[in-house]
């Protein structure tokens, strides 16, 4: 006989399964991105093996393809773009939730967001035509003798490694920043407040609250770190798309990422797109590790207060400042 | 709160009733792409056969040669072109017969931008082909500067632009340069995409071109009318018979006679380094590609029709654009191989 | 007496650092916003809302299909995205502390952090390979894809927020879960779901990558979702790295109406996020 009762567990099961149903789509999507890149690469996997990790020549013509100069670029572009980044994006959140008075903050919090909200595209745009120049006349009045070192060999082309960096710190730095400031305010009052009565000044004040936040502020800079792997429009444009492996700032090089971009719809045979898929396979295998890292440092910090009225624009701006690719 | 609900709402409704608003009378549309090399005229084309047929749309991407023939193998786009004929082995991967129908002439001109030299440059195949090696590396070098005497030539490094896509015309000057120099035949060979020595990628003639008119010192190479309608100065270049020639509608067409005369059945012949009087050494005919079985009849219909326009009005758009009209004899060869594509 | 000085002094010059940190963040976003403006808005006109692009050498022309395009891209995309983001958000809310919750949550933010060339990959080999087209519809599945983590954590959140009273209030009168969540719930947090939706919308609508090889590109609108379709970031990066001065131009304009349109987004989803912070603090 169905009873309310049962009836009513029938209809609660249904909604669990209906709704976790959902729920598992966002699973199988992950997974199966996973899948499907490892499908459709593992000709170039099975014919390259560890040699495509290490081999620097990426000659379609003969068939010969090796993915360094690319890792190498995509790694040491987002490095340089990340030192340049984080001491102005921490000063930011630390000045935002620590030191800007009360009217100030939203407004200004307002416009780093904006700066998030630039697509790549435009950022790329802005490179070409104003940025890559500039950048060539700092090259062009380099003193000879910094041009002997070899972070600042090369021609003065405008267009290489140290305009990519450029570029890629202005659009890590909101996003850096938002989560770190997201981090500070979850860093209870007491610990400001128990520094402050020991008669500590501002700034020391904030590094007890820094000191406190360390591993969730880490986890904002991987994070950032993330974002710059995987930025595609706005570095091909810039970069010079020469797949070299180089130290200098002013040599054109080549990201995982922009050779995808370039290259895909051109992959003349099956090995050629299977090779840039593996390169797209290592690019998602990097960004997995490298956020699931940051959000365990980030969650460390941040699950006490969880229970403690989270706010909307909380979770909007957590993953809302995820500059366009 | 509202307000806004119901604004969010017919913004939301608007933008479902968008196919309903725009949609037009039964419109066929045709995807092609490929090379970049022939863009601007088959732009002109498809617009002004859309003219003639409203209800036709081709829509054409230059995403580069490479990606033409990859497209079209893959039959994600119903046609293809390229400047770089397809090789066999290409072909036999196909999954049909594919055709190559030559369309126009265009000529590959080594374009740079030298400051404080205005006069038109001297190149000889071996000095190109020593410098895209990276063996020529400032603009000062005795091998240029011996063939163009009485210019001042600064001394600035040479950047060497190239393409960073899978391009035809880049396999026609390499397939140039290869038959120049032995050397770089056996440092680069010849290919849509090859392993350049130096130098920096731009995508498609447009990225080429871009590049070299921002970069002081570069040189690169695009197809004649990217030089001619951005402005960028191009050399002349020593041919065959040991002229210098620069590139003109009268120095490519001379460069198919005698391809003309002895085409291949299907089409696909290179006349790079072409002997004659007047002939520009890096010419080329570009193609369309198309299945010679289409499992599309009435696209396929369409396209013959579109071809056979193009093969004869179609050619007068070519003159205003840099391009060269194909040879007499070549149309003729065209229209006939047109009836083996089965509709 | 002297540490203590020096103690202020050091206090005194990192306040100074960190606010010129944010002077230095806000240089890049002035530059680029006057660069936009001004080399973009004096190209803006009638013609370049209403109609198609030129052929190459011929000046004149718009982008008119390259911004239907792109709103059309983005309703496919908010189609896809926001049942499956919605649903799954208030499975995490209402079950939220089984550990299939957590794993959810974990790769949503992975999924989140994806780069969005590599869902491009994703898309192409889902919906472009199989069919042997390129579609609008498998662009849209691209962008859908990239909102879903966003639109599946904000609800999640959104709906923590709305006091439990209410649920147990509907339960307490017979409803079922399902008619508790859905009929009572949501409708409660739609500001803040709405906010969410509004965000990644705004993310998205300045993608390039995923399109590239999804919808490819269109000199023509077309409203057949199994054909390929402009969209503003395309047809800009197509004409940014041509040579042509009149393409450059329109290069800047397009990305002046992408810029303002992400910016209504964004300033919309404040509006609606400020309102709903002072409904829950009445």
């Amino acid at each position: 006989m169905k009873t309310p009762s049962s009836r009513r567990s029938a209809d609660d099961r249904g909604f669990r399964l209906g709704t976790g149903f959902f729920a598992l789509l966002v699973v199988v999507l992950v997974a199966g991105i996973f899948w499907e890149l490892y499908r459709t690469s593992h000709l170039s996997i099975a014919k390259f093996g560890f040699r495509f990790w290490t081999g620097k020549t990426w000659d379609p013509v003969s068939g010969e393809f090796g993915a360094m100069p690319f890792i190498w670029g995509t790694l040491y572009s987002s490095l340089l773009a990340m030192l340049i980044s984080t001491p102005i994006a921490l000063g930011i959140a630390i000045f935002l939730s620590e030191l800007s008075p009360k009217p100030l903050r939203t407004p200004l919090a307002f416009l780093t967001e904006l700066l998030a909200a630039i697509p790549s595209i435009v950022y790329g745009l802005w490179g070409v035509f104003v940025l890559v120049p500039l950048v060539r006349k700092l090259q062009v009045v380099t003193p000879d003798w910094m041009r002997k070192i070899p972070l600042f060999s090369g021609p003065p082309l405008g267009v290489g490694m140290g305009a990519a960096a450029l570029i890629l710190a202005v659009m890590v730095i909101p996003f850096t920043s938002s989560v770190a400031r997201e981090v500070l305010k979850a860093v209870p009052s007491t610990q400001r407040e128990a520094a402050y009565a020991l008669g500590a000044t501002r700034w020391e004040a904030i590094q007890a609250a820094l000191r406190f936040g360390r591993t969730g502020i880490i986890g904002a800079v991987i994070l950032g770190f993330g974002r710059a792997v995987g930025e595609t429009m706005a570095v091909t444009m810039v970069i010079g798309n020469n797949p070299q492996v180089s130290a200098s700032l002013f040599k054109p090089q080549y990201t995982m990422a922009a050779v995808i971009a370039n290259e895909f719809t051109e992959a003349a045979d099956d090995l050629y797109l299977s090779a840039l898929i593996e390169i797209g396979l290592v690019l998602f295998v990097i960004t997995v590790i490298v956020n699931a890292i940051s959000r365990l440092l980030i969650w460390s910090v941040t699950r006490e207060v969880r229970f403690k009225a989270p706010k909307a624009p909380a979770a909007a701006t957590r993953t809302a400042p995820k500059v366009a690719a | 709160m509202k307000a806004m609900r119901f604004l969010l709402a017919l913004a939301f409704g608007a933008l479902l009733a968008l196919p309903a608003a725009t949609a037009q009378a039964q419109t066929v549309q045709i995807n092609g792409a490929g090379a970049t090399f022939p863009y601007p005229i088959y732009s002109k084309w498809f617009s002004e056969y859309n003219k003639l047929h409203p209800d036709v749309e081709i829509n054409y991407q230059s995403i580069g040669s490479g990606g033409g023939i990859r497209q079209l193998s893959n039959q994600t786009v119903f046609f293809g072109a390229s400047d770089g004929p397809m090789t066999d082995e290409q072909l036999a991967g196909a999954p049909g017969p594919i055709m190559h129908l030559p369309t126009v002439l265009g000529g590959v001109v080594p374009v740079y931008n030298i400051p404080g030299v205005d006069s038109q440059l001297k190149f000889t195949g071996g000095v190109l082909a020593d410098i895209i090696l990276g063996k020529v590396t400032k603009w000062s070098d005795p091998a240029i500067a011996k063939l163009n005497p009485g210019v001042k030539l600064p001394v600035t490094d040479i950047t060497v632009v190239h393409r960073s896509d899978g391009s035809g015309t880049t396999y026609i000057f390499v397939d140039y340069l290869s038959k120049v120099s032995p050397d770089f035949k056996k440092t680069v060979g010849v290919a849509t995409s090859v392993n350049w020595p130096v130098g920096v990628g731009g995508k498609g003639n447009e990225g080429v071109a871009g590049l070299v008119k921002q970069t002081p010192g570069s040189i690169g190479y695009v197809e004649l009318i990217y030089a001619s309608q951005n402005k960028i100065a191009y050399g002349s270049v020593q041919n065959h018979d040991g002229e210098f020639v620069t590139a003109s509608l009268q120095s490519v067409t001379t460069a198919a006679a005698g391809a003309a005369r002895a085409m291949p059945k299907d089409f696909r012949v290179s006349i790079t380094d072409a002997p004659g009087k007047g002939a520009y050494p890096i010419s080329s005919f570009t193609w369309l590609l198309f299945y010679e079985k289409p499992t599309d009849r009435p696209k396929a219909k369409i396209m013959v029709d579109f071809m056979k326009w193009a093969l004869t009005d179609g050619q007068k758009y070519c003159a205003e654009l840099g391009y060269a009209p194909l040879p007499r004899e070549v149309v003729a060869l065209e229209m006939e191989a047109l009836k083996r594509i089965s509709l | 007496m002297n540490r203590t000085r020096r103690r202020k002094a050091l206090s005194g010059l990192v306040v100074l650092l960190c606010g010129a940190a944010v002077v230095t963040a806000l240089v890049p976003l002035f530059f680029v916003f006057v660069y936009v403006l001004q080399k973009g808005f004096s190209s803006l006109n009638w013609d370049f809302f209403t109609k198609m692009p030129k052929p190459v050498g011929e000046s004149g022309g718009g982008m008119a299909n390259a911004m239907l395009g792109t709103l059309y891209l983005i309703a496919i995309a908010a189609l896809i995205a926001v049942p499956v983001g919605v649903i799954a958000g208030v499975y995490l809310s209402e079950y939220g502390k089984k550990s299939f919750a957590s794993l959810v949550r974990f790769t949503a933010d992975v999924l989140n952090g994806v780069p969005s060339i590599v869902i491009g990959i994703f898309a192409y080999g889902l919906a472009v390979l199989p069919v042997k087209h390129f579609s609008a519809l498998a662009g849209g599945l691209a962008l859908g894809f990239m909102m879903i983590p966003i639109i599946t954590r904000t609800t999640e959140e959104l709906l923590n927020l709305v006091p439990g009273t209410l649920r147990e209030g509907a339960l307490a009168l017979g409803a079922t879960r399902a008619r508790a969540s859905f009929s009572v719930m949501v409708p409660a947090a739609l500001p803040g779901i709405m906010t969410g939706i509004l965000v990644a919308l705004a993310r998205i609508a300045g993608e390039t990558a995923p399109l590239l090889f999804t919808a490819f590109n269109n000199r023509y609108f077309s409203t057949n979702p199994f054909q390929p379709i402009s969209s503003l970031t395309v047809q800009i990066y197509t004409y940014a790295v041509s040579p042509y001065d009149d393409w450059h131009r329109q290069a800047w304009a397009g990305a002046l109406v992408l810029v303002a349109m992400i910016f209504v987004f964004s300033v919309l989803a404040r509006v609606v996020t400020r309102r709903l912070e002072r409904m829950h603090r009445t």
